[in-house]
């Protein structure tokens, strides 16, 4: 698995808010490793700082917030240090970016056709007919029937469903090298959420596009991605094969979270819940943040965990499975 | 579209009858023309003379309905003063004050909007603060004050433009325009700029206030993630976005503008129809202040129709009529 050169590496990004109220860790040493064509799960609850991360990669942060250090390799090329213009250039044409909600990411007042033909000009110099015959392509393949109708259309005459799938579209309209999708079936309802997904994994399959999928949703990740990293409160907290995860979890988060999905083998128990709240990123408690939610917290966890080493790696002393 | 306009006409046509009313008894409630227009030698015989050739000894209904009468057919009574159709002095003056009140409407816009939205993207900048300091300057000062100083300045002490007057004009069918010779743009100039003050000042807020709002918005997000120029993402999907609410005004303003600029019409002495109905209004010469209230009227009329059919080129999820939904 590990063989292939990796296409995305991220290294310790740390994306800090200055606010009035004080320094938001959002993203606090963050790290995985994304190779060609492979399907990366970024798991977290709302404020773990796993959208920070996907804007991040892109450059995409705004004041009051900042990237304040870790890499973002992008084929060896450090984005962090990169500048505005080559930024710009990599955005929407070597990686490309899906947002959660449909109804927000097309702009009302432009048609598809305005919205997609930019994108392709953005980046090629190809005459505005051959730039209309791409987006026309990008719609047939994203399964929007009649194309041609479709690309005169105004984003309102769309279903929330299909508006996704012209996001998705455009993210595939240069054929990038990465694409990250920030919950984007979360808006959706779950037939066409499965749709969605199920094309999505396709597409990625036959182009080779690498996909950082964020979501808050264990059960959408386990069947879609190859590799699942868990987020809590700007860290990574564990990560490995969707298989070691799932089947394997070893951080007492990940078990949590597990636990409070429903599944068939636990029919008509009661849901377990994670006892407490997300902490405020302004006030994260010292050391793992996950203590004062934790039954397993002991002194020793006032000191950050470090991320064990090897393919399945967490960030617990105490993890479940070994002796407490 | 079709249903949209016909509609829209018939409900022009109440507004215009239910104003001609109101204009015509709210004229009767002031003065009496007789009084201001007839020389105090004047013995009774002439007076009664005189009130019967202008049609004031008959009651108000009957006035109102020889005058409606009249007014269908397009005569909006005689000038008292002048001798001549109220209808023709109001339109002999209408050409200046468009000319001036569309050149206003352009400074407006074309200093409003990128102001505006500079300030809506940096609020916190020194720029964004100067800017935004500076329309409330243009909001509080008094138009004639301002309008004096221009003078002071540009024409008194700089002696680059004129004060007053239209300069050279060009018949364009007949009628004759300014904004074609260099000179009358000198003396368009002035007058334009001061009217422009206070419009330049609500679309610098109104873009702001969009610019702000829509910035937020993850379109703008997303077509950052597309990899689009600054330029592409402000000129495009940012001003398409706030134009709506600065097109309503705007048009609500040009209106204004064109029936009131009375003041800035005085101070520069432009010879336009604010002039007129102010020296009308002082002689009580009542066919000409009604010709010029409905004029007026029908102005409104046709910019809210305007405005209305812009909305629908600017948003498309707007459709005239909404008779498919």
């Amino acid at each position: 698995m590990t063989r292939q050169e990796p296409v995305l590496e991220v290294e310790d990004l740390r994306t800090h808010f200055f606010t009035r109220g004080g320094v938001a860790k959002a993203v606090d040493g963050v790290s995985f490793t994304l190779n060609r064509g492979e399907i990366l799960g970024l798991v977290g609850e709302s404020g773990s700082g796993k959208s920070v991360t996907g804007m991040s990669i892109l450059g995409l942060i705004d004041p009051p917030g900042r990237i304040v250090g870790g890499a973002v390799r992008y084929r060896g090329e450090d984005l962090v240090k990169a500048g505005e213009k080559r930024l710009r250039q990599l955005r929407g044409n070597r990686i490309a970016m899906i947002f959660q909600d449909p109804m927000m990411t097309l702009n009302p007042v432009l048609s598809v056709e305005t919205q997609m033909v930019e994108t392709v000009l953005a980046h090629d110099k190809v005459s505005r007919q051959q730039a209309r015959e791409r987006a026309r392509e990008a719609l047939v393949r994203v399964g929007i029937p009649s194309p041609d109708e479709r690309l005169a259309a105004y984003p309102h005459q769309f279903s929330g469903g299909m508006r996704q799938r012209v996001a998705i579209a455009i993210a595939l309209l240069h054929q990038p090298d990465v694409i990250i999708a920030d919950e984007p079936t979360t808006a959706l309802d779950v037939t066409i959420q499965a749709q969605i997904l199920f094309e999505v994994q396709k597409l990625c399959r036959e182009t080779g596009t690498a996909l950082v999928w964020i979501t808050h949703d264990l059960a959408v990740v386990s069947g879609l991605a190859d590799r699942i990293a868990v987020m809590y409160a700007g860290r990574v907290v564990e990560t490995g094969t969707t298989v070691e995860v799932i089947d394997g979890a070893r951080h007492p988060y990940t078990h949590g979270l597990l636990g409070s999905v429903p599944s068939r083998n636990r029919r008509g128990e009661p849901l377990s819940q994670i006892p407490g709240m997300t902490p405020s990123l302004l006030n994260l408690p010292e050391g793992c943040a996950f203590r004062p939610r934790c039954q397993r917290a002991t002194e020793i966890c006032l000191a950050v965990p470090p991320l064990s080493d090897g393919g399945h790696g967490w960030r617990c002393f105490h993890p479940e499975g070994a002796a407490a | 579209m079709l249903v949209f306009l016909i509609r829209r006409l018939a409900q022009s046509a109440i507004v215009i009858a239910v104003m001609s009313v109101l204009v015509f008894a709210g004229i009767f409630a002031i003065g009496n023309p007789i009084d201001v227009l007839i020389s105090p030698e004047a013995d009774e015989i002439e007076r009664a003379a005189a009130i019967a050739r202008l049609g004031l000894d008959r009651p108000m209904h009957e006035q109102f309905l020889s005058f409606a009468g009249n007014a269908l057919s397009g005569d909006l009574g005689t000038s008292f003063v002048h001798g001549v159709p109220a209808i023709g002095l109001v339109l002999e003056r209408f050409p200046a004050t468009l000319e001036l009140a569309l050149l206003a409407m352009i400074i407006a816009v074309v200093i409003g909007i990128p102001l505006g939205i500079w300030a809506g993207l940096k609020p916190d900048s020194a720029a964004g603060r100067i800017i935004m300091a500076g329309s409330i300057l243009g909001f509080s000062l008094p138009t004639f004050w301002v309008g004096m100083l221009l003078i002071m300045a540009f024409a008194v002490s700089l002696g680059w433009l004129p004060a007053s007057g239209r300069g050279a004009t060009v018949d364009v069918f007949g009628v004759p325009f300014s904004f074609l010779t260099l000179n009358g743009l000198k003396h368009m100039f002035l007058p334009a700029l001061n009217l422009a003050l206070f419009k330049v000042s609500l679309v610098i807020r109104l873009a702001r206030a969009g610019t702000r709002e829509v910035a937020l918005q993850d379109y703008v997000r997303f077509a950052r993630a597309k990899g689009l120029s600054p330029a592409r993402i402000v000129g495009v999907h940012i001003l398409k976005n706030i134009m709506i609410p600065v097109v309503t005004v705007l048009g609500l303003e040009f209106g204004s503008v064109i029936a009131f600029s009375v003041v800035t019409e005085s101070v520069f002495a432009w010879p336009g129809m604010g002039k007129l109905l102010i020296d009308s209004i002082l002689l009580l010469d009542r066919p000409v202040v009604v010709a010029y209230l409905l004029v007026t009227v029908l102005l409104f009329i046709v910019i809210n129709l305007v405005v209305d059919l812009l909305y629908s080129l600017l948003d498309p999820r707007i459709r005239l009529g909404g008779a498919k939904a």
